[in-house]
Order: C-alpha cells, then sequence, then structure tokens
C-alpha cells in the first residue's frame, strides 16, 4: 500500500458517493453517475488521478469477474443448460453479423483487411459489466430482453479466447505479445490447446463440487464471519488466476464456478459476501473508463470520433434489432436488448491494446478506439434513458384504437388493476365474472398481448408513471387496485396515487405482516396479506383433517382472521421509531414472539357459547 | 327398499349436542345422511347438488335442534336458496311433488311447556307452522315430527332409548309403504310408534 493510498481512496469515494446518488436521483442509471464521476476526477477535468487511472482498471476489472460469478451463483446448472441453444443463437450471429458488416465498413475506408478484421472484432464486443448492472438495477434480468443479452454477453466471454489466440496470426511483424495476453497454452498444438481448455473447465466444476462445499462447510464451522469472507475471495481470486494460466478468460471461470457452486447451500453467503466487493469494484472500473477518456483526442478531431461512435452504435444496434426479431422479440423487449448491448465493451480495451502490440494498428488509432470505447460506454445509459422516456411509449399504449372524446367517457373504466400476475389476475376474473371490466396495467408485453387478446384493455409499463395513470383513466377512477409483485414498486404506484389522485380508494396487496405496517403507515386501510387468508384456509382445513367440525373451524378461521388484523394495528402503533430498513431480523423475530405470546392468552371459545347447550342449562339451571 | 330416505342433518355445534349424537348413531344403513354445516361451513350451498338429492329420494327429513322456535341459520338458507320457485313450487314447480317430509327435532323445554297454558304458551306444532306451510306449498306432504324433548335433563339411558326409537322408525320407513293419513293423525311420530307397539 503506497503512501498515496489515502488521498486516491477519498478521491475515488468521495466521487461516487457525490455523483452517483444525483445521477440516481434524476433517473439515471448508477453507472452513468459513476463515469461521469470518472470524468469529472480524471485528468482532463480535475486531475485528481492521471495516468494511474489505467492502472486502477486492471484491479477493477476484476468487478466484472466477480460479477460473472455472482451471476453464475444465480444460475442453477439445468438453467444454464437449458440457455445453450439461446447463447449459441443469440451470442453466434451477432458475433457474425456485427464483425462482418464493420469489417466491411472498414474496407471501404480502405483500411489493411487485418486492421479492419481485428478492430472488426474488437468492437464486437459489448460491456458485460454495463449491461447487466443495468438490467439488474432495472429488475430486467428475468426479461426476454434480459436472457437475451446474457446469452451474447456470454457467448462473448468465450469467444474472447479464440480471437486472443487468431490476432497474432493477423500480425505483420513478428512482435511477440507481452505476457500478460500470452499463456503457457500458446506453443502447444491446437487439439492438445482444446483439450486443456475442457480440461480446466471440467477440473473447476470437480473441484467446486468435491473439494470447495466440503472445505467452505469445515470453514462455517469454525463461526468466523471474516474467514468466510476470506474464502469467498480466496475461490474467485483462485479460479481467475487459474483461468489466466491457462490461458481462459477469467470472468468465464469464474461463471462456471459459480453455476457449479449455485446448487450448494452456500449460495446465498457466498453472495452476500462478494456483492460489496463487486460493487465496488465495478464502480471504479466504470470511473476508470470515465477518466481513461482522452478529451485532447476528441477535441483534435470531434468529428471523426464522433462519427466513429456512431456507426458503431448503429451497426451494432441494426444487427442486435434484426436478430431480436429472427427470434421474435417483442419490439419493446426488442429495442431494450438492441440499445442495451449497442455499446463496445471492456473486452475491447484488452482487444484493442492486445492488437496495438502486435502493430496491427498504430498507436493514433489505437487512442482514438479506445476513446470510442469509453464514449459509446457513456452512450448506453443515455440511449436506454431515451428508451424508457420516449421509444417504449410507442409500445403497449398504442394499440389501443383512438376513441372519440365522447367514447372515451363511457369508456373509463372505475376500477384500475395495477399487476396482473397471478394475484391480480385472479382479482380482475373474479370482477370481469361479475360485469366490472378494470383497465389492467402491467410491465410484463407476454402478458399484456394475450389480455388484449381477451378483450382487457391493458396499459403496457411502469405504472408508478404518472402519465401512464393519466391515460389509464386514474382521473375518474374510483378504486386502485395495488397488486404488483414487487412491493417497493407497489409502495411507489400507491404513495403516488394517494398524493396526486386522493378520491381513488386504495386496496393494497401485501405479501406479509411488514408490508402491511409500511402501507398502515401510509395510511392504506385496505390491505390484504397474501399470507394471513390462505394460511387460514389450510388450518381450518388441517384443523377439519384433525377431527375439528369444518363449521366450528371455520369459524374459529373466521375469528382468527379478525383477530390477527387487530393484533396488526395494535403492533404497528407500538412499532414506533422502525424505519424503512430497521426491520432486520431481529426485530422481525420479537414481533414474531409477541405475536404468539399474545395467542397463548387467546381462548376464542371463551368468548363464544353460541348453539353451546351445556352453558344454556348452566346459564338457565344454575347448575355449575 | 320401499323409500329411499334423506336425512338433511343441521347442526352448528354438532360435536357438543349429546341427543343429536345419540340420533345420528342411530341412523340405520341405506339412510342418505348430509351433513349440512360439514358441507358448507361458508354457506355457499351447493344449489344443483342439492336438488339432484332431493329428486333421489322418497322421504325427506330435517334433522336438527329447535333454536328461538326455529331451525339453525343453514337449512333456513338451505329452504331460501334450494327450494326454487318454478322448481319446488309455483305453476310449473311440481319436482317434489308428493314426496313426504318431516323434521326430527330436539328442545330443551319438556312436552309440557310447549302447550297453550305452559311456559312456551304454543304447541309445537303451532311452532313448525312455517316448515307445514313451506312443504306443503311445494306439494309435499309434511308429516309429524319426530322430538327429542328435555335435552338439557336426558340421561344417558333415555337418549340410547330415543336414538333407538330413531332407528327403528328410519328402517320402518325404508322397508314399509306408510299409511300416510293413519299418521297424520298424531301429534308427534313418537306417539305413533308407542301407540302402534312397533316400538
Amino acid at each position: 500500500m503506497s503512501s498515496d493510498f489515502l488521498p486516491q481512496a477519498l478521491v475515488y469515494l468521495s466521487a461516487a458517493v457525490i455523483c452517483v446518488p444525483i445521477a440516481k436521483k434524476i433517473g439515471m442509471s448508477s453507472v452513468l453517475g459513476y463515469l461521469i464521476s470518472g470524468i469529472i476526477i480524471g485528468p482532463f477535468v480535475l486531475g485528481f488521478i492521471g495516468q494511474e487511472g489505467e492502472g486502477i482498471m486492471h484491479v477493477a476489472e476484476f468487478g466484472v469477474v466477480m460479477m460473472l460469478f455472482l451471476i453464475g451463483l444465480e444460475l442453477e446448472p439445468e438453467a444454464f443448460w437449458e440457455m445453450r441453444k439461446a447463447i449459441a443463437g443469440f451470442g453466434f450471429s451477432q458475433m457474425i453479423g456485427t464483425t462482418v458488416l464493420l469489417f466491411g465498413l472498414f474496407m471501404l475506408l480502405g483500411w489493411e483487411w487485418t486492421m479492419s478484421v481485428s478492430i472488426g472484432l474488437a468492437l464486437t464486443m459489448s460491456s458485460t459489466a454495463i449491461v447487466l448492472q443495468t438490467l439488474k438495477e432495472k429488475g430486467l434480468s428475468k426479461s426476454q430482453a434480459g436472457e437475451a443479452s446474457f446469452s451474447v454477453l456470454l457467448f462473448q466471454d468465450i469467444a474472447v479466447i479464440p480471437i486472443l489466440a487468431v490476432l497474432p496470426l493477423l500480425a505483420t511483424t513478428d512482435v511477440t505479445p507481452d505476457a500478460a495476453h500470452s499463456s503457457i497454452l500458446g506453443e502447444l498444438p491446437a487439439w492438445l490447446q482444446t483439450v486443456i481448455v475442457i480440461g480446466a473447465v471440467a477440473s473447476i466444476y470437480a473441484v467446486g463440487t468435491y473439494l470447495v462445499v466440503p472445505l467452505l462447510r469445515l470453514i462455517a464451522k469454525t463461526g468466523l464471519r471474516e474467514m468466510f469472507t476470506a474464502s469467498s475471495l480466496l475461490l474467485v481470486v483462485a479460479v481467475a488466476f487459474l483461468m489466466e494460466m491457462v490461458g481462459l478468460s477469467p470472468a468465464l471461470g469464474t461463471f462456471v464456478a459459480g453455476v457449479v457452486l449455485a446448487n450448494s447451500e452456500f449460495r446465498h453467503e457466498l453472495e452476500s459476501d462478494i456483492e460489496p466487493f463487486k460493487g465496488l469494484l465495478l464502480g471504479l472500473f466504470f470511473m476508470g473508463v470515465g477518466a481513461s477518456i482522452n478529451f485532447q483526442l476528441l477535441a483534435e478531431s470531434p468529428g471523426q470520433i464522433a462519427t466513429i461512435v456512431c456507426t458503431v452504435i448503429f451497426v451494432k444496434f441494426a444487427v442486435l434489432f434484426a436478430i431480436g426479431k429472427t427470434f421474435k422479440l417483442k419490439n419493446d423487449q426488442n429495442f431494450m436488448f438492441a440499445l442495451g448491448l449497442s455499446q463496445v465493451g471492456e473486452f475491447a480495451f484488452v482487444l484493442l491494446s492486445f492488437t496495438g502490440q502486435l502493430n496491427i494498428i498504430d498507436q493514433e488509432w489505437l487512442g482514438k478506439l479506445t476513446a470510442v470505447t469509453a464514449i459509446s460506454m457513456m452512450t448506453t445509459p443515455l440511449l436506454l434513458l431515451l428508451n424508457e422516456k420516449v421509444i417504449s411509449r410507442f409500445f403497449g399504449t398504442k394499440e389501443i384504437p383512438d376513441k372519440r372524446p365522447a367514447d372515451e367517457i363511457d369508456e373509463q373504466h372505475q376500477v384500475i388493476i395495477a399487476g396482473f400476475g397471478h394475484f391480480g389476475s385472479t382479482i380482475g376474473r373474479l370482477l370481469r365474472a361479475n360485469g366490472i371490466e378494470a383497465t389492467i396495467l402491467d410491465n410484463n408485453s407476454d402478458q399484456v398481448e394475450l389480455l388484449r387478446r381477451m378483450g382487457f384493455k391493458v396499459y403496457y409499463g411502469d405504472a408508478t408513471r404518472i402519465d401512464l395513470l393519466k391515460s389509464a383513466g386514474i382521473e375518474n377512477a374510483k378504486l386502485l387496485i395495488a397488486a404488483i409483485d414487487s412491493p417497493e414498486i407497489n409502495n411507489e404506484l400507491i404513495k403516488t396515487v394517494t398524493k396526486h389522485y386522493g378520491h381513488v380508494k386504495v386496496l393494497a396487496r401485501a405479501r406479509n405482516r411488514f408490508d402491511a405496517y409500511e402501507l398502515m403507515e401510509m395510511g392504506v386501510t385496505n390491505i390484504y396479506r397474501e399470507t394471513l387468508y390462505t394460511s387460514v384456509h389450510l388450518a381450518i382445513d388441517a384443523l377439519q383433517e384433525l377431527g375439528f367440525r369444518k363449521y366450528t373451524a371455520t369459524r374459529q378461521g373466521q375469528k382468527f382472521i379478525s383477530y390477527d388484523e387487530k393484533a396488526l394495528e395494535r403492533l404497528a402503533g407500538s412499532r414506533g421509531d422502525m424505519k424503512e430498513y430497521a426491520i432486520n431480523a431481529r426485530r422481525e423475530i420479537e414481533i414474531q414472539e409477541k405475536l404468539l405470546q399474545n395467542d397463548l392468552l387467546l381462548d376464542f371459545s371463551a368468548e363464544d357459547h353460541s348453539w353451546d347447550s351445556n352453558f344454556v342449562k348452566e346459564t338457565l339451571m344454575g347448575k355449575k | 327398499m320401499q323409500n329411499r330416505v334423506l336425512v338433511l342433518f343441521a347442526h352448528p355445534l354438532f360435536e357438543k349436542s349429546r341427543i343429536h349424537k345419540s340420533l345420528v348413531n342411530h341412523i340405520p344403513e341405506g339412510i342418505t345422511f348430509h351433513d349440512l354445516y360439514q358441507e358448507y361451513p361458508e354457506f355457499n350451498i351447493d344449489i344443483e347438488k342439492e336438488k339432484e338429492l332431493l329428486l333421489n329420494h322418497d322421504i325427506i327429513i330435517w334433522e336438527h335442534p329447535i333454536y328461538w322456535y326455529s331451525c339453525p341459520a343453514l337449512l333456513k338458507q338451505w329452504i331460501d336458496v334450494v327450494l326454487e320457485a318454478g322448481w319446488a313450487y309455483g305453476p310449473k314447480g311440481n319436482a317434489l311433488e308428493s314426496k313426504l317430509v318431516m323434521q326430527v327435532l330436539s328442545t330443551g323445554g319438556a312436552r309440557t311447556t310447549y302447550q297453550p297454558d305452559g311456559y312456551h304458551q304454543f304447541t309445537l306444532q303451532e311452532f313448525l307452522t312455517p316448515f307445514n306451510r313451506t312443504t306443503t306449498l311445494c306439494k309435499m306432504i309434511y308429516l309429524p315430527p319426530f322430538v327429542g324433548h328435555g335435552s338439557h335433563r336426558m340421561g344417558d339411558e333415555e337418549l340410547l332409548a330415543l336414538g333407538q326409537d330413531y332407528a327403528f322408525l328410519l328402517d320402518h320407513f325404508q322397508r314399509n309403504k306408510l299409511d300416510v293419513e293413519e299418521i297424520q293423525k298424531y301429534e308427534y311420530l313418537n306417539d305413533w310408534l308407542t301407540e302402534n307397539g312397533i316400538a
């Protein structure tokens, strides 16, 4: 640790802490926040960091490696195996399509064919860091666009290896690349390399299953929290190191390790241990990208660089969009997919500097293309913002035929259902069966299309957007049924509606009593806990199976519901200063305990003598 | 079998009723026993199913305790929703025509309290007028009730005897063609059993 560690840490951390929240506040992704803070502290604005930015980039690239480990952890081997066709289909066509088009363009410019090929390959890469981080932030990882993007990125990760192997063949000079990008495999024949590569992946699988898991069990037994963190980090570092040794992409290796460990009982511990490191390193990485943009080059030939950036992004977008169309992505998903992957990624830095060492391109072009890469990374968050605010509005809502104003008033429904998953759709079906048509808001485009065919009036999009609520007719609505899966979004929706449209009665879905507390604090009175009615129903049936009369059990269940709802109000009152994130596990257990204690004092039968002839007899005849 | 007998049983707190336990335990083989509170704890009566049951039987028995000179709420609900106009009554409502119907009852008070000069001031038959009229309107034949009076004071032996009478009555109904006019002369079916020395 050098003496300038502290000031550097101070600069990076404060830049991040200032810029990222501001970026989030004005509706941009955190990635853009990091990039901007990188530019600000970089050599061309404040100059807090100079050329050492590049050194930091190397450390920070490790964030990408960690991210792939975490992604692997979330993907079980079966799920991964099921994706193989998507990876090959989306990934292969993107790689070939984009490279060929860019190659053609560069040839037209009269570049050398070797330069055209290698730059084409480099610029084909998209940024795993930006795309996955953005998708995760927007909660779109599991969407069609999310999975397609992931397939493309994974394919690129794999493709980097053969590309690094092929590039030296294009070199006109005999310069051997520096050690960082060569491997011990370099001199071996191709078939043996393949065997070793496959062997390395297989060994990760074997070691992960038979060695790492038992080892983690041992370490977990020591009860030392930091030891577990250390072993998590060690695991990732070791895998990355092994991969670099055999010349594979460390990201790919840790991804495989993640997949292998996804089935183990340590999945969540590993996730929570690595997560903060990943977040910080990725942030550092994005700041490094921001800082490395060479504004001097930009100033010298702004037109040329801008043209290249635009052309590259457009070509990448066009190829991706065509692929999305071929694979039948819905338009909204396709825009997200194609715009999301339209930037040039961090692998380009690696490939470009490698081609530079091979003397395939000269230093000037290397600088320019590196700038192009960094700038293109900056455009993605902006393009996605544009997509969200402008383009996506044309989808979903546009299929609703324009009605004459008079009709529109007739068409307005009194009920709006936000969120039409399993929960909301049940409500909609029951209402519809009773002749009540509701206006539905949902952000799943597949679902939306199906519902439209079934004659539902559906608005596609983010239900928390006021303009969407307006076009759904919130101003004339009587009821809002807030049935969105995510409690955070549901709460946000309710806040917006109660603030701007106080006349609308809100009926809110809550997963559990903690969601219910929050809703009560927001002043919602009609709260429906998923975990109350169903559980009580089950308990009634359980009592019946154990010999209780069905009607008695049902009455007990009904009484329990009203008792529990009263208890909820009482506890919500005593909840006092518990704030948003203060409901930690311990507090949760405390509340459980209080509930269970109160239950002990509870005797439903004591307060109810309906139909009890013994009680009547005792009361009327004075017998005890 | 001469008659197919359906017992529609309505008791919201069967688990605590000594008298109805004894009665129900004595219901003989071959009788359809339909426990309404067990079947419809949320009062959501399956009307079609109930109609089907009625159509498939010749003698319908409502077995229930007397609450406030009437039947438990679910049986009233059952009467309200199952006996539909145009099916059970009205110009085209002939589905239940000439079926026999009767009540099997328990009361807290002794038989003597159900007299014009007794505590309740009316006879049980008088209190049962709504049931009599309802079933007559449905073109059914209303038979006198079988009653267990004074359930509060009944000892185990009396309970057993009552149950055995009930068993005998149901068995008899199943096997024999009934002389309806003869039976209707009695106030209670209990009396008919005793006087004819059947029980």
